[in-house]
């Protein structure tokens, strides 16, 4: 469950941004999550409503925009899409992939008041 | 309270003790409603409190690591074994994580070496942050092994940098051959694979190949090392890669993909958090 304590990142990032970007309202967050970065989405929901009740955010919608997993085959010598690091290569069944891609965890933007 | 971080979550306690208050940014109030570019890593603040804690291992020669695994697979014992044989030669210290209980810690200090514990209450890993405060309580000597036994978990601790060199994650034989690729986050995090309490083999269905192969399969780049922490088997080769990277410890912090550089700390003993110990 340390996605509830991604929850209270997200909130401490809201709250400093509050006062740089003069806001005191909190309508909408847009996450980018990639497919790799170890969270799970539904998870990642039900913190994020705990977290935020009570302040700025209270009752925001959240957005989640998910990255696909991506990773560079030495042996094709192109870039593949994966859904979990210890997959092979799609197209040569090889395992020694270097990941570049899907370990996004993001805060996009916001829409305040 | 803590001046320099701010941040306050109630559960945590070092050694009993609660470390900080919170407090909350309170902005002005502006009607209409609009987009905000934010563009920052969930992560960012907690690589912060990493890469602090990393710069201060790497002034001061500390090697730190960072002991990750389920909970049950000897962790602890490995520990205690691994300080009483080695702390004639080499100082040490220890941060313990667990939600509760101060029992660790006190197994620790029974060997004789210090040991801060960290409390997580609800949460199920260490970060950055808790750390940067135990070492100001634990204040590590200089050129000296720090391990920080993180909570038994194997999915969240994963996630959170701590500013180690390196993450050691132990895997004992008596659990399925199949965890690396069950918590390939974990394993691929790790720069070594310690499977602990190999002399219990000739009694399991353990398939040490199988599970070696998953483990490169995951991270074809780690380490493994076969070992009884209670029988003694493999321990020299474990002694041997820890002696390895106290000798260039530099070589772990350096290659950390979250190293953000911070602010020099003057003085001679300082905490990362800048307060005096």
């Amino acid at each position: 469950m340390h996605e509830m304590s991604l929850c209270e990142g997200v909130l401490r990032v809201i709250e400093e941004q509050a006062a740089v970007q003069n806001y005191h309202k909190v309508k909408t967050v847009w996450l980018e999550v990639g497919a790799l970065a170890g969270v799970e989405v539904d998870a990642l929901r039900f913190g994020f409503d705990v977290v935020m009740k009570g302040s700025i955010a209270t009752d925001a919608t959240l957005e989640i925009i998910e990255l696909e997993g991506q990773a560079w085959c030495p042996q094709c010598m192109k870039n593949v899409m994966i859904r979990q690091r210890f997959e092979a290569c799609p197209e040569c069944s090889n395992y020694h992939l270097q990941v570049n891609g899907g370990e996004e965890l993001r805060i996009k933007e916001l829409e305040v008041e | 309270m803590c001046i320099d971080c701010g941040c306050g979550t109630d559960e945590v306690s070092i050694d009993g003790r609660s470390y900080h208050s919170g407090h909350h940014a309170h902005a002005p109030h502006i009607s209409n409603s609009r987009m905000v570019r934010i563009e920052t890593d969930i992560l960012a603040k907690n690589n912060e409190y990493a890469a602090r804690n990393r710069d201060f291992f790497a002034e001061r020669g500390i090697l730190a690591l960072n002991l990750v695994s389920s909970p049950g697979s000897g962790k602890t014992s490995l520990l205690t074994r691994t300080i009483t044989d080695l702390n004639s030669s080499q100082a040490i210290s220890v941060i313990e994580g667990d939600q509760q209980t101060t029992n660790d810690a006190e197994r620790i200090r029974a060997t004789g070496v210090a040991a801060v514990q960290i409390n997580t209450g609800k949460g199920c890993h260490l970060d950055g942050h808790m750390v940067g405060h135990a070492l100001e309580k634990l204040a590590p000597e200089t050129n000296s092994l720090l391990f920080i036994e993180n909570v038994g978990n194997l999915v969240c601790p994963a996630e959170f940098d701590l500013g180690e060199a390196h993450k050691v994650v132990i895997l004992s034989v008596t659990e399925g051959e199949d965890k690396p690729i069950k918590y390939p986050d974990m394993f691929h995090a790790a720069d070594v694979m310690l499977l602990n309490k190999v002399d219990l083999l000739p009694y399991l269905d353990f398939d040490v190949d199988k599970c070696i192969a998953y483990a490169k399969r995951v991270n074809p780049d780690i380490d493994v090392i076969q070992l009884s922490a209670t029988k003694g088997d493999g321990l020299a080769d474990w002694y041997a890669w820890l002696e390895e990277r106290r000798v260039h410890p530099e070589c772990g912090y350096k290659r950390t993909a979250h190293h953000v550089p911070s602010e020099s700390i003057n003085g001679a003993y300082n905490a990362p958090y800048g307060e005096e110990v």
